[in-house]
């Protein structure tokens, strides 16, 4: 297949500050002088910034490894999915099309396509909102067909099932990824014929549906605020730029008594994880809100309900001092800013509407009770 | 059936608690310093003992590989490289190790690196699996945290760092030399061996490539003895696999069960039979793309280890990823897809290989309408003859085999085809 780059390139390309740093740690898991390694991971992050790999971007990337132009355009043109092509704004929908999912209807899936999309592939829709391809074995056999739209998969799609997440798509919506046919993983669909002993009664989502749920940016350009990169490994060694800790300049909550578990909980993240950019915080002066050492005697509530919260935020917020919807409802908006600052994800709170949400799970709780 | 305390993988379907908490209560990370203690020797004896064969697709002795590390450095680090660059078409298992059950790789993972004498080991995950790339670092970040990695690794003296790569969607980089060609970040393109990676391999140091479920397997059979492992399957197939159902079966899935179950239970007992009944079994990939299909009726009492596929079937259990296909299925197009797979999917270096796969899918192209002569099977057979066995790695190997397998057990229908289409499609044809 013909790979070239595409004839109108932007004039200039520079990763986000977040996507800079992300890009400087990831470095820092090579030898030195082994720097190269890293293209692969860091033209990909370029694409995830702008949704395509520009020259520019391709030149960029190669200058911060010093590499010689030529290599880094090899390594993009060489492996397939790098888009070298813009794609569309919405995203880029790519569907397996290999045996497993042939023979389960990924022709069917691929009609939709050429309907709801553009008769070829990487072709940009009419409305500019995706591109489509067909491409070779995504990994997930058992799951078939699925196709893969921006970070995640959807898979056990049916035709009508696969327009109606484009439709959602197009609609601003992103539909839950993962088996879309009541399964929860790769087990058989008719119920578990194995580990039925080490069944919990299953947690919501599978790992990857978890995630992205959690996350909230399968189809978003990423900026390099989703997901930290931590260098663990970087810990005891010499200090370098990317790895100093820098999480002195965290700014300070008030000077409040704080439970020594909060305390502690925010002592190993700021040792060994990057900070939380300041740059938001300056706008808002926090305040800390009112935190318990432990959930009342009635049990702590499961913040899992707040749309927005995962087990791993849950646990966060519990090392925080929140165990109940009405705490998380009577936040100010200096408090929400100290929260924010703790939590990874800027602005999710106001995002999610957090307040809101545990207001109403407060006021059902209460007429249960 | 196997037995679920008998399963090493007790959370593949992700239903459990995923984090390092969860993996310590189903028993993982116990005891790993004291198995490290017990030496680098003791553990290749032990997984030479187990009889544990690569689940990589070529099924080459695990222990044995290690064992080719040199015992003593040069000066020069060692490097364990994990290839989780799954995929092989039919093949989904690995993903689900990562994803749901990370902490037995990353164990694994750091008792493999001591035993080969390796202080840092990459993981190579396929550049498409973005959530499971994100759930393994959770892991391993998780793993970091609680001390199991980094300096004095869980508590064993072991300095260990473990590092996750990935690529961007290149099947050649599960060959070895291709994923360390594309760890150090050039084009992933097989290199000539001799020299071995154990020899000369990431950053020419000694390295040893090994595919995700065998090291995930390691920490459990050393914990519960390599007799427990030999104790599954027929002798020299030991231990238990994970299979990946995929295609016309009732319910597909990815179980692990013992090697050597028979095709039949496989089936009957997890994927709720053929799709139409055992009657409308048309044909069978046993192992993943790469391996001869096998017809339906030499399938049913088929045993699934790789001695029984590959000496009475003429095919092979490769991943164990298995594709079954029923009566609807056009054979001849299947097997066309997979020659426009590895025509995708050649690198490009060796001539037979990049000549070859296009032209073999342009007469498999060809084949599927009928639009050829008789003479031309053979011609084919013969092609597929020349790119095998002459090329640098396995994958003109790979593309030919398929093809092989079409006309070893279906030239019948090949024939058909070309016969109705010289008679102007009078007669019924099953083509779409």
């Amino acid at each position: 297949m013909l790979r070239r780059l595409y004839h109108d390139q932007p004039e200039s390309f520079a990763f986000t500050p977040e996507n800079q740093k992300w890009a400087e740690a990831q470095i820092t898991k090579y030898p030195a002088g082994r720097a190269q390694s890293a293209v692969i991971p860091l033209l990909w992050r370029a694409q995830e910034q702008e949704g395509w790999l520009s020259r520019p971007a391709i030149e960029y990337v190669a200058d911060m490894l010093g590499m010689a132009h030529i290599r880094a355009f090899e390594v993009a043109s060489f492996y397939f999915m790098f888009q070298l092509t813009p794609t569309g704004s919405i995203a880029h929908v790519q569907i397996c099309g290999t045996l497993s999912c042939m023979i389960c209807g990924a022709e069917d899936l691929i009609k939709v396509c050429q309907e709801q999309i553009a008769d070829k592939p990487f072709t940009v829709s009419e409305d500019g909102a995706f591109t489509w391809e067909e491409v070779e074995c995504l990994g997930a056999c058992s799951n078939a067909p699925m196709v893969q739209i921006g970070k995640d998969y959807y898979e056990d799609l049916t035709a009508d099932r696969f327009a109606e997440i484009l439709a959602e798509l197009r609609a601003g919506k992103v539909p839950v990824p993962g088996p879309q046919n009541g399964r929860f993983s790769s087990e058989p669909l008719s119920g578990l014929t194995s580990l039925k002993e080490f069944d919990s009664g299953k947690t919501k989502y599978n790992a990857s549906a978890q995630l992205a749920v959690d996350l909230g940016e399968t189809v978003k350009r990423i900026d390099g605020t989703e997901v930290p990169i931590l260098t663990p490994w970087m810990k005891g060694k010499e200090a370098t730029a990317v790895a100093a800790p820098a999480g002195e300049t965290v700014v300070d909550p008030a000077p409040v008594a704080k439970p020594a578990h909060a305390q502690a909980a925010q002592a190993k993240a700021t040792a060994s994880k990057p900070k939380p950019k300041a740059v938001a915080a300056a706008e808002i002066d926090e305040a800390e809100p009112e935190v318990l050492t432990a959930a009342r005697s009635e049990g702590a509530d499961d913040l899992k309900k707040i749309s927005g919260v995962g087990p791993k935020l849950e646990q966060t917020l519990n090392e925080l001092g929140f165990f109940h919807f009405d705490q998380i409802a009577k936040w100010t908006d200096a408090e929400i800013q100290w929260v924010d600052n703790r939590l990874k994800f800027k602005g999710r709170i106001t995002r999610d509407d957090w307040i809101g949400q545990a207001a109403e799970l407060a006021k059902a709780l209460a007429k249960k009770d | 059936m196997l037995k679920d305390q008998d399963r090493i993988f007790t959370n593949l379907y992700g239903m459990h608690e995923r984090t390092l908490a969860g993996a310590k209560a189903r028993g993982h990370w116990d005891g790993t310093a004291g198995i490290i203690q017990k030496g680098r020797d003791w553990i290749v004896d032990q997984m030479k003992a187990s009889g544990l064969r690569g689940r990589g697709g070529a099924g080459f002795p695990t222990g044995l590989k290690w064992s080719f590390m040199p015992k003593e450095s040069d000066g020069r680090p060692a490097y364990l490289v994990i290839n989780a660059d799954e995929s092989e078409p039919g093949t989904c298992k690995d993903r689900e190790i990562m994803r749901h059950d990370p902490h037995t790789l990353i164990e694994g993972a750091l008792i493999a690196s001591f035993a080969m004498n390796a202080n840092a080991a990459y993981i190579y995950i396929r550049g498409e699996y973005i959530r499971e790339r994100e759930a393994l670092q959770v892991a391993i970040d998780e793993a970091y945290d609680a001390g199991l990695l980094g300096k004095n690794a869980a508590g064993s003296g072991w300095d260990f760092d473990l590092y996750l790569h990935h690529g961007a969607g290149a099947y050649i980089c599960g060959e070895e030399t291709a994923l360390i060609e594309s760890l150090e970040g050039k084009k992933g393109m097989p290199r000539m061996k001799p020299p071995f990676p154990a020899g000369a391999g990431l950053y020419g140091c000694p390295t040893t490539v090994n595919n995700v479920e065998s090291i995930a397997v390691v920490p459990t059979i050393l914990r519960r003895g390599p007799e427990w492992f030999a104790g599954f399957g027929r002798p020299n197939n030991a231990g238990t696999k994970l299979f990946a159902i995929s295609g016309h079966v009732n319910t597909p899935c990815v179980v692990e069960e013992a090697m050597s179950i028979s095709f039949e239970e496989l089936i009957e007992k997890h994927c709720g039979g053929i799709r139409g009944g055992w009657d409308n079994l048309l044909a069978v990939i046993p192992g993943g793309s790469s391996v001869p299909c096998v017809r339906g009726e030499n399938m049913r009492d088929a045993i699934m280890d790789f001695d029984y596929l590959r000496n009475d079937l003429g095919s092979g259990l490769g991943t164990a990823a298995v594709i079954v296909m029923d009566k609807q299925t056009d054979i001849i197009k299947a097997i066309w897809r997979l020659a426009k797979f590895y025509k995708h999917e050649s690198c490009g270096q060796c001539t037979p290989c990049r000549e070859g796969t296009g032209w073999m899918m342009r007469v498999m192209d060809r084949l599927v309408r009928g639009e050829a002569e008789i003479e031309e099977i053979d011609m084919l057979w013969d092609v597929t003859k020349q790119v095998e066995g002459h090329t640098i790695c396995a994958l003109g190997d790979a593309a030919a085999w398929p093809i092989q397998g079409l006309i070893r057990n279906f030239r019948d229908e090949i024939e058909d085809r070309i016969k109705a289409q010289k008679t102007g499609r009078r007669t019924v044809l099953a083509a779409e």
